[in-house]
């Protein structure tokens, strides 16, 4: 029987009541239910295995030093995920190489929506590359996004938080959720799109 | 009439069908007279779909058993809501 939302946030309540008062059992299910999930976001954040490992450590620790600070307004998963977003821009930071820009930055106009390419895809256009090809595509894309859109596309559209929730984890506001989105999708969709282009349009560029 | 312009700027509420019906369907007039957007309105819908549909991130074991040693040694230093 599926477990309708309001079930499983009541039950995720409890648990973290249990949690707060010590109940280690409790802590340690949380952990469970939400570890593979804060790994994948922070891989792709990161898209370093090794700094996913200390971000998925650093999240449950704070989380247990902080769980008093959890009001509970908020799902237990929307609260660490913050930590564990907060965690992997402290990661990027860090990266010397990396050009990070900061997550408050402001949102710029124009540039990023432009459309270089039209093309019609595939019908299955995934269907043509094997799992290990088609997950090195899907993650090279993720990875060229700067890293204040990319963070909005993992947890939209990889991680599945609704808009509202997106912008409490990142602490944006709504717009800026979904003006980020928006290039994001514009930009991957961009860059898929040299792999996923109907072959036969090709021939059509140069007549 | 929309514009491509005002089409591209409703396009992500459009795919998370948060438009209310009115302009839905001003959407939908627009992409069937403008064969541009119809196809950028098709492949950015792919493209959420092909990362919706990626293979769940596997979590190492190895890396599940050190998280949990290293819950496990924090819990023992101190209880929960007890920090200063």
């Amino acid at each position: 029987m599926p477990v309708t939302e309001e079930t499983s946030v009541f039950d995720e309540s409890g648990l973290v009541a249990r949690a707060r008062q010590g109940d280690a059992a409790a802590f340690n299910e949380l952990v469970n239910k939400y570890s593979r999930k804060i790994f994948r976001l922070a891989k792709h954040i990161t898209q370093n295995e090794e700094d996913a490992e200390d971000i998925l450590q650093e999240t449950f620790l704070k989380a247990f030093e902080h769980l008093d600070g959890f009001q509970g307004q908020s799902k237990f998963y929307t609260w660490i995920v913050r930590i564990a977003v907060n965690e992997s821009l402290m990661k990027l930071r860090k990266r010397k190489s990396d050009r990070t820009v900061p997550l408050d930055e402001p949102v710029d106009t124009g540039e990023d929506t432009v459309v270089r390419e039209i093309a019609v895809w595939d019908e299955n256009p995934e269907q043509q590359y094997s799992q290990e090809e088609l997950a090195r595509i899907l993650d090279e894309a993720v990875q060229s996004l700067r890293p204040a859109f990319r963070t909005v596309f993992v947890l939209r559209d990889i991680e599945e938080l609704s808009t509202e929730e997106t912008a409490q984890a990142l602490e944006i506001s709504v717009p800026a959720v979904k003006s980020r989105l928006l290039r994001a999708r514009l930009q991957l969709r961009e860059k898929l799109t040299r792999f996923f282009k109907r072959k036969g349009d090709d021939v059509f560029a140069y007549l | 009439m929309l514009t491509c312009k005002e089409f591209m700027q409703e396009l992500t509420d459009y795919l998370d069908e948060a438009v209310d019906i009115e302009l839905r369907r001003r959407i939908e007039t627009h992409i069937t007279e403008c064969p541009n957007c119809f196809v950028i309105l098709d492949t950015t819908r792919k493209t959420i779909q092909v990362y919706k549909g990626m293979q769940p991130q596997v979590l190492p074991d190895e890396v599940q058993a050190r998280l949990l040693k290293a819950v496990e040694r924090k819990m023992a230093a101190r209880k929960p809501g007890t920090s200063c």
